[in-house]
């Protein structure tokens, strides 16, 4: 159904960031008005998958060109849902960076740029055109890149310069793929792209072109061979920036390997395979990866990693259920890591450092927020009936019943290697002895902060918490959804419908 | 033209990863230009070549009937171009700050963020 209206996801962010532009060195302006903003951003997605999950897929024709000519934008049950995920991570991103971040970076424009970034996200995730898709993938780099940087800390700039190489470096594979696939399909409209590619005789570049943009949007996801810069770059800047990285920017790299290899390169045995091994190895890396590390950032760096291969893994075993599970994973994970890097930034104004060998003691001192992290920290993990169990069981039980019987062992290794390092996360960090540190003058500490800050900080953290605790609690409503997008995903044909299906006869 | 413009790509492509895979930043720059350049004119060469046939509708027909030049490649260079010349003036700038801030051009010397206890 034509609806024009679905890019105002889009188009509001656009609006929010030149908005805060007038409002340059006024910082509280500036923090009021993304507040404002990030609710109605919010209350429009919100809008935006009521009206998906009612009516079906939505779609907008840019400038009345008819698919596949113009450019779409399509807004499938798949793409509302993440949508949402993002106005509701971006949301508590805002309202937490109102609290934590300095005055002087917020001087360089962080709201604006922040809001950028959420355009960005928007857009990649709604549109049905794959040049499109580039371009939105650029538009969230560049803010990435200001946002990495601002303030220009030493490790920020030495962090920034792999994670910028290593994202050109991807864009540019990325373009190359696009490249070939237009020389062989003629068509850039994905939809269109699904039944152009099924017909092309020539499996072999089909298959080439297929596994550019896995290695191009495998670096963006951070799977197994191509993560290195993640973990290099993840911990350098802001909690709160950490935190949109964390929760958003791999995933948008997820979501695009499901919708291209669901919608226009349908897995064969050898990307099946290859996927499947890429994920197995994923989870084995980034878990072991955290055993080693000290600092707590780092940990969650190479925890993403471990939990990328788990979404990865759902699509390599391609059947319904196994994609439900990783979608089921993709909703739960996008809120539980916005929410880690956030506590992360709370533990740091808590007691200046980040190092779990320093820290301690936070249990005794801060009971009512300890109880507050366990939540995110237990969903991770796992346990039942918390948010990453069940995305995990279908996981496992897609796994079983394909007879993928070392990938499961890898996924329970994973979990298995992910509460290890939560259990000694939470024994040095909240349980052991408190040590007296030395207190940093650089470091703005939670007590020293105005009441409005510290809730600032403390609000985004309860209601990411509260959603895990939905997601897991109320796994039914999510399952539903799950199966509806997976379902859509794996029969594209309603896709494809909605986007050429209106298509009027060419003059 | 054709081979011309694959063994021009392929060079592209060659020299900007060797370039990228030398220690120094600015070879790192200068790789990922080229590299960046190899893709747009890649595009350029699968959007077909065609000499001299401008994709105009004359009055007298309602669409194309014979082979004509494509015009969608083009606009895809153009953003691309555009797009890269943002991204390659931040890497530029970037690399000027990490000079000024680490004082080397080894991107080796690049690892603190990486060791365990920094």
């Amino acid at each position: 159904m034509n609806n024009p209206y679905i890019v105002l996801p889009v188009i509001f962010q656009l609006f929010t960031a030149v908005l805060l532009m007038f409002f340059w060195f006024r910082v509280n302006a500036q923090r009021l008005i993304t507040i404002i903003c990030s609710l109605i951003s919010v209350g429009i997605a919100i809008w935006l998958f009521n009206e998906v999950y009612n009516r079906g897929i939505l779609t907008m024709q840019a400038g009345e060109w008819q698919a596949p000519f113009g450019i779409t934008f399509v807004a499938d049950i798949f793409s509302a849902t993440m949508v949402l995920l993002t106005a509701i991570s971006g949301m508590a991103v805002a309202v937490f960076s109102t609290g934590s971040i300095r005055n002087a970076r917020l001087k360089f424009g962080f709201f604006p740029i922040l809001n950028f970034l959420l355009m960005g996200l928007q857009g990649a995730f709604l549109t049905g055109d794959i040049f499109n898709l580039y371009v939105w993938f650029e538009i969230i780099i560049i803010a990435s890149f200001v946002l990495i940087t601002i303030g220009g800390e030493k490790a920020q700039i030495e962090g920034a310069m792999k994670y910028v190489t290593m994202n050109l470096l991807a864009s540019a594979i990325f373009l190359t793929a696009i490249a070939i696939l237009y020389g062989m399909a003629g068509s850039l409209n994905m939809a269109d792209l699904s039944g152009q590619v099924a017909q092309i005789e020539n499996r072999g570049l089909v298959n080439v072109v297929a596994i550019l943009f896995l290695v191009g949007f495998g670096i963006k996801s951070a799977v197994f061979p191509l993560y290195f810069w993640l973990p290099a770059s993840y911990h350098t800047p802001p909690p709160a920036i950490s935190a949109i990285f964390g929760g958003l920017l791999t995933k948008v790299g997820v979501y695009a390997l499901i919708r291209i290899f669901t919608l226009i390169f349908i897995p064969d045995e050898f990307l099946s395979n290859l996927l499947i091994i890429m994920a197995a190895l994923t989870i084995l890396s980034g878990g072991l990866g955290a055993i080693l590390q000290v600092n707590m950032r780092k940990i969650f760096s190479y925890l993403i990693v471990c939990h990328i291969g788990f979404m990865i893994a759902g699509l390599g075993i391609y059947t319904e259920l196994a994609i439900l599970g990783a979608i089921f994973y993709l909703i739960h994970d996008i809120i539980v890591k916005t929410n880690l890097f956030l506590i992360s930034g709370l533990i740091f104004k808590l007691k200046g450092t980040l190092n779990i060998e320093k820290l301690g003691g936070i249990y005794k001192k801060y009971p009512k927020y300890s109880l507050l992290i366990a939540i995110p920290l237990f969903s991770l993990v796992g346990i039942p009936p918390l948010s990453g169990f069940w995305s995990k069981l279908f996981l496992i039980e897609g796994g079983y019943l394909e007879g993928q019987y070392t990938l499961v062992g890898f996924i329970l290794l994973g979990s298995f290697l992910t509460l290890w390092v939560i259990a000694k996360l939470w024994s040095e960090v909240f349980w052991k002895e408190s040590v007296d540190l030395p207190k940093k003058i650089n470091v703005k500490y939670f007590y020293e902060l105005k009441p409005f800050k510290q809730w600032a900080m403390i609000i985004p953290i309860v209601i990411l918490t509260v959603i895990s605790l939905y997601i897991g609690l109320a796994a039914e409503h999510i399952i539903v959804l799950s199966k509806q997008i997976s379902s859509e995903l794996m029969n594209p044909s309603a896709y494809i419908e909605a986007v050429l299906g209106t298509k009027t006869d060419m003059p | 033209m054709e081979l011309l413009l694959v063994m021009l790509i392929g060079l592209l492509y060659a020299s900007g990863i060797y370039m990228m895979l030398r220690r120094s930043m600015v070879k790192l720059i200068i790789g990922l230009i080229l590299l960046g350049n190899g893709a747009n004119m890649l595009i350029f060469l699968l959007g077909r070549i065609v000499k001299g046939k401008p994709p105009i509708i004359d009055s007298a027909s309602k669409m194309l009937t014979e082979i004509y030049a494509d015009p969608v490649p083009q606009a895809l260079i153009l953003t691309a171009i555009v797009i890269s010349f943002g991204l390659q003036s931040f890497a530029i700038i970037l690399v000027k700050r990490a000079y000024k801030i680490t004082a080397t051009d080894d991107l080796d010397e690049l690892n603190t963020t990486d060791e365990i206890y920094e």
